[in-house]
């Protein structure tokens, strides 16, 4: 890609499973917290952050829903 | 009959996918890069881990130059079997329905596995006699079929769900023990099993022939229509 010099915004996208979908890892971890003593831990669930700078931030949502999440399975957050 | 089998940077099974369809047919590679076919009657996306598995199983494949080959093939009523990374491909693709997660056990399994046949009117399963359980082996860690509700009643409305695991077999969680589906025009075909590495008595089983064997069939029957 050609040197631009248009500014960069940073980005954070968060990407978790969809409610409601079998989530093991988080059901994992939730058990290891308890074992750990850390009582009255609910709803862990595990995701994925992605961090990126881009020119164009409209462009976001649909590099969510084509690549970076998959949108039967999971829900996507831009920070 | 010919068979193209996808090479992707990561795929590790196309070798025995080759070998497996040469039983049933010529067979040659298909370069992820290129957009040529090769005028092949079937296509086959093989498993492995294609770009190393990167954001989620077969994310970043879907979008090779001759994935976008693949799906206008497929578009056009052409043949497709997607094997365990070849169908988290094809279900990242749209070409079928719902998506692979991870095992309910978070654990890599490597087994062989009993296969009930659901539907033998598929170009994938015709020479399959009724009845007749399939011994093929499952390896995988991202290998639990899901399909949103609706989407599942559909799919079994329709006759899409081909193969499941045995009751009482399920190895990975999969709903309703799913273990193949195709879609709706029954021309696109995943499974988690492994039928290319069951095609040899070497290895216990050669069950997996059948698959290919079933391709050909339907392709000579076709040739002839």
């Amino acid at each position: 890609m050609a040197p631009s010099n248009a500014r960069l915004m940073r980005a954070r996208v968060l990407v978790r499973p969809k409610q409601g979908i079998l989530d093991p890892q988080g059901q994992t971890v939730e058990r290891a917290l308890k074992a750990l003593g850390f009582d009255g831990v609910r709803n862990v669930s595990v995701g994925r952050l992605i961090e990126l700078e881009l020119e164009d931030p409209t462009a976001l949502p649909e590099m969510c829903n084509r690549l970076l999440a998959n949108p039967l399975i999971e829900d996507w957050e831009i920070e | 009959m010919k068979f193209g089998v996808v090479r992707f940077p990561g795929s590790c099974d196309e070798v025995d996918a080759l070998g497996a369809a040469a039983l049933a047919g010529e067979a040659v590679i298909l370069w992820h890069a290129e957009r040529d076919l090769h005028g092949v009657d079937a296509v086959v996306v093989p498993g492995g881990f294609s770009y190393g598995d990167y954001l989620r199983a077969g994310a970043i494949a879907r979008f090779a130059p001759v994935m976008e080959e693949v799906a206008e093939f497929a578009r056009g009523g052409g043949l497709v079997l997607g094997i365990c990374n070849g169908f988290q491909v094809l279900c990242e693709a749209g070409l079928l329905p719902g998506a692979l997660l991870p095992n309910l056990s978070l654990r890599f399994i490597c087994r062989q596995v009993l296969l009930d046949v659901v539907e033998h009117d598929t170009p994938f399963t015709c020479a399959w006699e009724p009845g007749r359980t399939l011994s093929i082996p499952v390896k995988h860690t991202t290998g639990r079929f899901y399909a949103p509700a609706p989407e599942l009643a559909r799919l079994k409305a329709g006759g899409q769900v081909i193969l499941r695991y045995a009751s009482g077999t399920n190895p990975n969680g999969s709903l309703e023990d799913i273990a193949g589906v195709c879609n709706e025009e029954r021309n696109v075909f995943g499974l988690m099993p492994h039928p290319e590495h069951a095609v040899d008595p070497l290895t216990g089983s050669t069950d997996g022939l059948l698959i290919f064997e079933s391709l050909r069939a339907h392709v000579d029957e076709r040739a002839y229509v």
